[in-house]
């Protein structure tokens, strides 16, 4: 009996350790991670890196054989991505709160339980094939890749995610408060605008920001829509460029291969600190 | 505002949904239409061809299929065994602590990182060593992308499981603890029966996220279009094969690549609906 008992213990205490180490030892990826980026790209993060757009593979090769560091940055893929991004932005975060106002106020409806469904469809959606759809609905009709094209995948994207975040956000509000509006003799509209939405805007914020560093990140649907272009660049009916395109640019070129950590840390650092900001806006706005 | 005016407008945005959806579905349908007709339907799915002479095309999803199941599979094996924990601890162990809040900021980082930076660290860290330990000679493959694939899906597994680990009623492992149980026996006996169909539906939403993962196969999956005969060899996922060619494309290999996305579609929203489902489910009992 006491043999047993001592074994459960035992059991028992190699079960908590073993759980801490191995839920300690999830850390070590984001460290290797993080460490790799930075270590190899810190020093080319200069005021150039920002300012000038990607050297020509020719330029590169040339400066390589003479031991001399690549000339040029990633400006091009930053003004590219703030493009897209901003158009994205523009009609996703309207048209997704306002169907997410849709979905919170008509819970019980067949029609809006549909749509619930279907938002939750397209944010599972493998975002290649965002690439492949916006290929098809964008780029074939205007006949060339565009910031166009690469800003409605990224704007497919966010709408379910912020289509969510309204919906939940609006859900938790307490029923009080809407009901103290209408009592006062507010319309539902009017209730809605000068009511709930503030009362939910930490929430749908950070919605956004989170559906914002999701995006920003993503390669593989501006690969068939934006296409990339080494020329700094602001018409949006041309190719255009991205910091995730130009990473996987210097990776396919052995020439290049130098300008990816700093073009990657710059991203990582961007993408985290959203991330980050995010978290605590929530954590802040939930107290 | 007037309230008709708002209605309409709520409503018309709320269309777009099913707008989009339905174009997404007709628009894969019918540009894969062309290689389901050249191919017939069931022999494009299990040919494992993939030539482009010209003349003598033969396109075939099997290889791709295969490649995505088993870099899927390999992950969630890989995933288990860190994100349980992470998820007891976040969720039983150090519930509503400090550290517990560390841990689930660090998860949270690690799936905001982008699949490229992923690839990236896969092919200049994880691939020497694989290479230095002999696995495989060219480091890719395989093994390598469903390595790299594990800790992106660590997180969607981890924070879902410890959201249903959280909800396990605490009169239940009183119960249990006033009994003598120690807590490994209740984790075992009380909380992986109770919260155990949520956490199942936790593992399914991450093979749904595993299998249209894109940048990070890419990049290690060593990019050749046949049958992969064993972990180690190298092979294509759906995802990776259309990021690899779509762009020189065109004609039947469009189409063709087309018609995988579609599979790929229609997979992961299977999976995913399924996933859904079940969390719902778990959630109201």
């Amino acid at each position: 009996m006491k043999v047993k008992t001592k074994s459960r213990l035992a059991k028992n205490r190699l079960m908590l350790w073993g759980i801490c180490a191995l839920a300690a030892l999830t850390a070590v990826p984001l460290l290797a991670i993080l460490g790799e980026v930075f270590l190899r790209g810190y020093d080319q993060l200069t005021w150039s890196f920002f300012t000038e757009p990607t050297p020509t593979a020719y330029k590169a090769m040339k400066a390589i054989e003479a031991g001399l560091p690549i000339p040029g940055g990633i400006a091009n893929g930053i003004i590219g991505t703030m493009i897209m991004l901003g158009m994205a932005v523009v009609v996703a975060v309207p048209t997704g709160i306002l169907c997410g106002v849709y979905l919170a106020e008509h819970q019980k409806q067949r029609f809006a339980q549909g749509v619930s469904y279907l938002t939750d469809l397209l944010q599972g959606t493998p975002s290649v094939i965002i690439g492949i759809i916006t290929y098809i609905w964008v780029v074939v009709p205007m006949q060339g890749y565009s910031a166009i094209a690469g800003s409605v995948a990224l704007c497919i994207m966010m709408l379910p995610l912020i289509i969510r975040s309204t919906e939940e956000t609006l859900k938790i509000l307490p029923a009080s408060l809407k009901e103290a509006g209408l009592a006062l003799g507010g319309n539902k509209a009017r209730v809605m605008l000068r009511v709930q939405l503030p009362a939910a805007f930490g929430g749908i914020f950070t919605g956004v920001l989170l559906a914002i560093s999701r995006v920003i990140g993503e390669t593989a649907p501006l690969m068939f829509t934006a296409l990339g272009c080494s020329l700094i660049r602001f018409a949006v009916d041309k190719p255009i460029s991205a910091v995730p395109l130009l990473i996987w640019e210097f990776f396919n070129d052995p020439n290049l291969q130098d300008l990816i950590w700093g073009a990657s840390l710059f991203l990582l650092l961007f993408v985290l600190s959203l991330n980050l900001l995010a978290k605590y806006l929530a954590n802040k706005w939930n107290q | 505002m007037n309230d008709k005016l708002y209605r309409v407008l709520l409503f018309a945005a709320a269309l777009i949904m099913p707008i989009v959806c339905g174009g997404v579905v007709y628009a894969l349908v019918t540009d894969a239409y062309e290689a389901f007709e050249h191919f017939g339907f069931f022999r494009f799915l299990t040919s494992s061809d993939w030539s482009y002479t010209e003349g003598a095309e033969q396109y075939g999803a099997l290889p791709f299929i295969t490649g995505t199941l088993m870099t899927t599979i390999l992950a969630l094996i890989f995933c288990i065994p860190f994100s349980l924990p992470v998820a007891l601890f976040v969720g039983e162990y150090f519930k509503g602590t400090k550290i517990a809040s560390v841990l689930s900021t660090v998860t949270d980082l690690l799936a905001g990182i982008p699949s490229i930076i992923y690839g990236l660290w896969g092919f200049y860290t994880l691939r020497p060593i694989i290479m230095s330990l002999n696995i495989s000679e060219q480091g890719s493959g395989i093994l390598t992308a469903s390595l790299v694939l594990a800790i992106m899906i660590i997180p969607y597994a981890a924070s879902l499981s410890a959201e249903f680990i959280k909800m396990v009623p605490g009169d239940l492992k009183e119960g249990a603890y006033s009994l003598g149980a120690t807590r490994a026996e209740v984790i075992r006996r009380v909380v992986f029966p109770v919260a155990g169909s949520g956490i199942f539906s936790a593992y399914v939403l991450a093979i749904g996220r595993a299998l249209g993962e894109t940048m990070t196969v890419t990049m290690l999956i060593g990019n050749t279009n046949n049958i992969p005969n064993s972990i180690t060899s190298t092979g294509n996922s759906m995802a990776s094969i259309i990021a690899n060619q779509f762009g020189e494309a065109d004609d039947l290999r469009l189409s063709s690549l087309i018609a995988i996305g579609l599979i790929l579609f229609l997979i992961t929203a299977v999976i995913n609906m399924m996933g859904k489902m079940m969390i719902k489910r778990a959630r109201i009992a």
